[in-house]
Parts: C-alpha cells; structure tokens; sequence
C-alpha cells in the first residue's frame, strides 16, 4: 500500500498502535550479531516452542530485535511490559522463563545480572549500570523493534521525521537544520555534515548521489553494522531526508559482504519502505523521487575510505584518490556525491525532528549529539556503547564498561581503530570528543575503543595495528605501501629483541613522511599507534631494545615462565592445560617443572593457575 | 590564466592545469617518477610533493594533482619537502638497490644508502605501463593486482596477454627498465611478467628493414582504416 500523504502515514500509525496492546507481553531476544555468537537463534526458537506448548503463542510476542549493546552479557532477552533483563540465557531457561515470569510475573534468580561493584541482583534493563549512564538516542530504538518490521518502525514514530521534512520544511530550512545542529561525521573525519550537504547541494549538476558509508571494517569495532542490522529503517530515512536537502534522486549503500545481516535487513527496508511509498517515485505524495541501492562490498578496509568507496562501486579496483576536489563536488562518476557513514545518517531523523537547538544541547561546544563507541579489549562489560559526547574515558571505562577485567590495572585505551593512537592513564579524565582526542594524538574515527591492561605491551600493539595496515593498504603510493611494511619490519624486530637504538629515530622518521605525503588517510594516519605509544611509552620500546625485556611479559623471544616453587601445591591443572606437555608432574604436594626445551610461552599455565605460581618475566 | 607563485617565482598557468605542470612550464624542476605528460597523473610515487598555503596554513600535496589557483603560493625545496623526498628515496631505494635510475635520483637528493632491509625488486609500481597501454595504446595488456606489499604489475592469469601488439609503450615508459625491449633479427622480444613474449616484425618492401611488430601495424591500420598494403613499406621509406 503506498501512502500518498503525511496524513495517511499518521492514519497507518494510529492504526498499528492501537491494534497493539502495550500490556501484552512481548519476550524481545537480542539477535545482533554479538548474540547470535552466543547462540540467541536457538532461544529464540525455544521461545516459540515452548509458548506454543504451553497455548500462548497468541498472547505473547516473540520479538527478534537488533543489537542491545550489553553483547558480553548475552544472549540477552528483555520481557516487556515490565522490562525485565535476562543474561545468559540458554534454550534450557526457556520453559521456567515462561511459566515463571510471563504466567506469573515472577523473576528469575540466576538469570538477573549481578552488578559486580555492589553484588547486587539487577531485575530491569534500566537499571542495570551499563545502560544507565547511557544516552542512546540513535541505537536505544534497536532493542524495541524487529529490524525487518517497518510495523514496528512506525510504532516508535518512523518517518514522522521525513514527512515533517518533506512538507513542513523547504530543503533549505531541512539543510540548515541540520548545520545549525552541529552534526560531524560518525565516519571518521569529522567534517562537520550540513557543510558537506551544503557543498554537495550547491554543486554543479543535474544528477547528484548520497551514499551511506556501511564499509565498517576496524578490528574490534561493530556498531555501524550493529545499527544497519538492528534499525534499517533509521539509516533509510536520514539518507531520503539528506537526498531531499542536497536534491539528490539516487542513493547507494555500501556495505561490506561480510555483514550477511545487514547487508539482508537494508535490502529488506528497502522494499519495505518502496512498498509504502517511502523511497521511489513521489514519496508520500510530496513530489520529490530517491531511489536506494545496495552494493555489497569485498571488505577490503580501505574501500571505506571515500574515494576508495566510490571507485569501487563505479566496478574499478578500490584505490583512492586524491580529494583536492572534494567528492561533495566530484565524486561517483564525477558527480556531486555527498557521502555519510551509518551513524551520521541515524543522526538526522532525530534532529529534523527535535529541531538542531535540542540537538546543540548534547555534547561539548565542537562536538554535538552522541557518539556510539564499541568498548572492546581488557574490559569487564564489552559491547556497544552510546554516550554524550564529552563524556570522560574514565566514565566509559570504569562506569559504564565495568573497569578491567580480572581485578587488573588499566594501562592505556586505543581509540579511533587502527591508526588511531593509544592513550595512556593520566588522561583517562579526558572529555572524548572530536577536538580533544586529536588533541593527545588519537582521533574519533569511527568510535572503536579498544582497552588494554597491564599485561599489554605497547610495542606489541604498535606492531599489530601496522600489520593489519599493512595488509589492508592497497599499495598505490609509495609512502604507505613501503613506509608501513618497514615500520611493521622494524616493530616486529624491537618485539623479538633485535631492536636497534636507532631504530625509535628511523621510526619517527618514517612516521613523519607517512603522515606528510600518503595519497590518503589510510597511510597518513597509519603512524599513531607508533607515535603515541612512543610518546607515551618509550621506556617500554628502551626496555625491549637496550634490556631486551618485555615489561608486560608479551614478546615471547623475550620472556620466560617460571615456576614460583613455595606457591605450587603440584596440583597439575598447569600440567593437565598444557598444549605442548611441557610441564612435567613431579608428585602432589611437589611443585612441577617447566621443561623449556618443549615450552611455546603460549601462557596457559600462566591463565590457569589460581594460586600465581607461575610467574612471566 | 591563473597567476600563482612556486617558490616566490611569479607563475602563469592554464587554468585546470597542475602544479606540476605549471612548475615545469616555468622550468622549476620537481622530481617524480610516476608522472608522464601522455598519461593522466596518478599520485603513487609522492616525489612531487610540494607544500602549498592557503590562508596562512601549510599542506603537503602532490603536484602532479594539486590543481592551480589563483593566488596559491607554492613552495618546491622546502626543509619539510627535502626530508620527505629523501625518505621516499630511501623507501624506493630498500626496494630497487639495484635499479640505476633509482640510485641517481636518490643520490641527487642526497640518499646514498639505506638503513632499511632491501628487496631485489626492479619495478617501484608507479603504474606508468599500464596507464599507457590503457590511455595511449587503448588495449589494457596489463594490469595492476594484488593489494599492498602484494601488488604487483601482471597480466591477465599471470599468461601470455593475448592482446598484447608489442608495441614497447610499456618498455619505452618504464622508469626503471622493468620491462625491457630487443628487436633481434625478424623478432621483437619484450622482457617482464615472469617471462618474454616474443613478436614477428615486418620487413618493409623498399629498405629491408624489419621495422614493427605485425600484428601492431595490423592493429594500426584497421583502427585507422588503412589500405591493406599501407605497411608493406616503413615509413622511412613511404616518404
């Protein structure tokens, strides 16, 4: 059925929520790709069985929704009205769930979340601290609708924003909205949106496209794809309020092939919204046509680099170019392109509909609205998080992330993905926002936070962040194909005790030429991690050079592990775990040897052992 | 005509020209390696990398693309651009230690040797090969593949390029002498992708002279819509 008006979608959304009674219970399982990991399809099947078996398939929904955030905790299930969190539950929960809680409202122990700073038993999502200090304008939605219901997208006021943009507002008055709000690029960069918009729209052309940038391929990082997956919908209506403000009528989603979910709940949208009159020709009767297609990408990293991006949909190899003429300009086939990253796109309904002052509110002066940061690493609540921006590290970390895991001292947190920088304790009361993290020599980027702990070394990581760039650079220029191989060369050999006094100079050296000449981002960034552990930790890059040691006990060539014999009781667990049977048994109550002939250093005795007999140095 | 500056040098450009182009035009020598003028500019070897101002802030571009502006000062030789230039040079160089062209470039800009781990490598990828078969020749023989450390010029499956006229474009570009060229006897032999391909020539009619590949001139003239005889004489000889 198309709708041909604001007012037939305000009709269709008055009917979908009066048809749905807000005290049914509804059983919302968490199917983001973190659950799915954690084997949520297999609850959820549980669920429809057992409310069958029991006759209550149709008083109770089975809801399979996006992405939660609390992916350490999952599978994760929330029973609605009442919003109670379930953790960890298995298909074996299933049955109890529904004859306990939903028949008779009545909790389940073991299955609540244990606030490990109180000890305390937490009954409701609100409550629960990962969730309370949060502000999740843009990825709250997911836990409440089934990415592939538009119904339900309707339900919570889905395109409420794009009729009010498309017949309250001119594109100027929906242009200016969004540059008065203060909005950045989710992407990476930064670069303030409505000026990207506004060049874009003030370009010469007829023909003009919007892309969504849906490449995401940081390690560690997911909530680009956690947002496509979980509320398709919410990018699809910020990319035709965007398309209507520049005067653009094609649009393109880019997203790598390796997110299957996302890549099957945008194309779903898609239909669902051409369905409705959303997308295509004459959308809600306003005379304005936008069309959207999907490109699957190979997943090579650097096609989320713009230019990159754009070559590789127009079918040529994914290599950049330079941007001395912006994309806004002369982007895909040379037209005016103005592309957004996933999150920068979720950003827009929003604004358009509570106006750019509301927006403003959130966020420090440079940087406004929220950001959603996957808090990954040595850290005990892993899992997507959103916040204000300015909201300090210490606070993510620690409040919202739960601090670090195994009672262990945090040591530094990487922020921005790969070529981002690391960034060291004394500024974990940092406000994280686009200017400030620049400012110690990381970056937003796309919002991956990675945590290490004391048991991290930083040479190490520096070494692993250029190796996965090395990898991904695409090998055009010169400076970023040979300059990071070296880099990574020379990391590798510092890490296995071959390193050179020389080589922190020649390190820093090559840094600069990186950052200086690459063709783009992917090589002129790829020296942070290097720079600011350097910087930060330099008398760990002296210690693995000069004493050849490895102060986190990391670098294998450089460490060993040793028996602590007055702590060992010969309990054997070291000897059972062992994959090389390099501990030798010598009897209970006698303390076991190490056998260094056979011994990897994979550190197993080391993660088993309760009592810490087992020492690295 | 846009009127620009390159190192305080007053300049005027084409407008839609590039910095490179402006700079050679005013005979201000910037070195690079994977520009040529009958190929589009590409960016890979970042030799050409000049800081230019605008508003008062500095910025590292590459010539070969930086469009000219008007009123755009442009520095060539500064302190900044010399030790990037060297370091390119030095990377280049741990690539290709034994490829002459790379030794007297890298010596020019004062890099003599190198503390990095070499390769033997003779190809730096500037790409200029494939660019020409592509843009001038219009066949695409060849092609970069791989990506990163990996790259490498190749052509289709690693074989024998089907298409291939032998024309030399890609030996007469190369910078490096990676693809290298010899007419022997009635034979053209052209030297890279892991082997040789070999090419009959054409003797001209008047003078003897084996002077280009058959199949090139069969190329040539049906493109050009040529009577079937028009290379049974060279064009030495045609004249």
């Amino acid at each position: 059925m198309k709708l041909k008006s604001a007012k037939e979608l305000e009709e269709l959304r008055s009917r979908i929520i009066k048809e749905r009674d807000p005290q049914k219970p509804s059983i919302a399982v968490c199917s983001g790709t973190g659950c799915h990991a954690w084997g949520c399809a297999e609850v959820t099947a549980a669920f429809k069985e057992e409310l069958q078996r029991q006759g209550l398939d149709g008083q109770v929904t089975v809801k399979t929704t996006g992405c939660h955030g609390f992916c350490e905790r999952g599978p994760l299930v929330v029973i609605y009205p009442q919003r109670i969190f379930y953790q960890r539950v298995k298909p074996q929960d299933v049955p109890e769930i529904v004859s306990k809680t939903i028949l008779q409202n009545e909790l389940i122990d073991r299955l609540l979340y244990t606030d490990p700073s109180t000890g305390q038993k937490i009954a409701y999502e609100h409550e629960v601290p990962f969730y309370k200090r949060q502000k999740r304008l843009v990825f709250g939605s997911n836990g409440l609708i089934d990415p592939q219901s538009i119904e339900d997208y309707f339900a919570i006021g889905g395109y409420a924003a794009l009729a009010k943009a498309l017949f309250e507002l001119t594109s100027e008055q929906v242009l200016d909205e969004v540059k008065r709000s203060g909005l950045r690029g989710r992407g990476g960069g930064g670069f303030p949106t409505g000026r990207k918009w506004e060049t874009c729209r003030n370009a010469p052309g007829e023909v003009k496209y919007v892309i969504c940038n849906c490449d995401e391929g940081d390690p560690g990082a997911y909530m680009d794809r956690s947002l496509m997956e979980g509320n398709p919908h919410l990018v699809l209506e910020g990319m035709v309020i965007g398309a209507y403000a520049i005067g653009a009528h094609e649009g393109y989603i880019y997203v790598r092939n390796e997110y299957p979910l996302a890549v099957r709940n945008a194309q779903r949208a898609i239909e669902q919204a051409e369905e409705y009159g959303l997308l295509g020709e004459d959308i809600l009767g306003s005379g304005f046509d936008f069309s959207v297609r999907i490109n699957r990408g190979g997943g090579a990293f650097v096609c989320g680099e713009s230019t990159a991006l754009m070559a590789s949909l127009e079918g040529r190899p994914g290599e950049p170019r330079a941007k001395y003429i912006h994309t806004a300009e002369k982007g895909l086939w040379n037209r005016p392109t103005n592309l957004n990253n996933v999150e920068t796109w979720a950003n827009v309904p929003g604004i358009i509909l509570k106006g750019a002052d509301w927006y403003r509110g959130l966020g420090t002066e440079g940087s406004k609205g929220t950001k959603i940061f996957s808090l990954v690493g040595k850290v005990n609540n892993t899992g997507l998080v959103e916040v204000p921006m300015g909201m300090t590290l210490r606070e993510i970390i620690f409040d919202i992330g739960g601090g670090i895991r195994g009672g262990r001292k945090f040591k530094a947190v990487q922020t921005g993905g790969p070529s981002g920088g690391v960034i060291p304790e004394e500024f974990l009361d940092l406000p994280v926002d686009f200017d400030e993290l620049t400012k110690v020599g990381s970056m937003m980027g796309s919002g991956g936070m990675i945590v290490m702990d004391e048991k991290t070394c930083m040479v190490d990581v520096a070494r692993y962040f250029l190796g996965f760039l090395e990898e991904e650079s695409c090998g055009k220029c010169v400076p970023c194909r040979e300059g990071i191989k070296h880099m990574r060369e020379i990391l590798t050999r510092i890490c296995e005790g071959r390193g050179k006094e020389s080589d922190l100079e020649l390190l820093e050296r090559l840094s600069a030429t990186l950052a200086d000449a690459s063709l783009c981002a992917l090589g002129s960034t790829a020296p942070n991690p290097v720079l600011t552990t350097l910087h930060y930790f330099r008398d760990e890059y002296e210690a693995h050079i000069k004493e050849k040691r490895c102060p986190a006990g990391v670098c294998k060539e450089l460490i060993n592990y040793y028996v602590i014999e007055e702590k060992c009781p010969g309990c054997g667990l070291c000897v059972k775990n062992c994959p090389t049977e390099a501990i030798i048994f010598k009897g209970k109550k006698k303390p076991v040897e190490i056998d260094y002939g056979k011994c990897i250093k994979c550190g197993t005795c080391y993660d088993v052992c309760r009592l810490g007999a087992i020492e690295v140095r | 005509m846009v009127t620009l500056r390159i190192d305080g040098q007053e300049v005027k450009a084409r407008e839609g020209s590039t910095v490179l182009e402006a700079a050679q035009e005013a005979g201000i020598y910037i070195p690079a390696l994977c520009h040529h003028e009958s190929v589009s500019p590409y960016g890979a070897c970042r030799l050409c990398s000049v800081e230019v101002l605008r508003g008062g802030r500095s910025r590292v571009v590459a010539a070969c693309l930086y469009p000219v502006e008007e009123g755009l000062e442009v520095w060539t030789n500064t302190e900044r651009i010399i030790e990037i230039r060297r370091t390119l040079m030095e990377l280049l160089l741990a690539r290709c230690p034994g490829v002459k062209a790379i030794q007297e470039l890298a010596r020019q800009l004062g890099v003599e040797k190198t503390e990095l781990s070499q390769e033997a490598e003779d190809c730096i990828l500037c790409a200029l090969c494939v660019r020409v078969c592509e843009e001038v020749v219009g066949l695409s023989a060849l092609s970069l593949v791989n990506r990163g450390t990996k790259r490498r010029v190749a052509t289709p499956f690693f074989e024998e390029p089907g298409n291939c006229i032998g024309c030399g474009s890609c030996a007469y570009i190369c910078p490096t002498g990676a693809i290298s060229m010899e007419d022997v006897g009635d034979t053209r032999i052209i030297r890279r992708w892991g082997g040789e391909a070999r090419f009959k020539l054409k003797k001209c009619k008047v003078c003897g002279y084996y002077f280009a590949p058959e199949i090139q001139l069969e190329y040539i003239r049906k493109k050009a819509g040529l009577p079937e005889d028009y290379f049974d004489v060279c064009p030495n000889c045609r004249e």
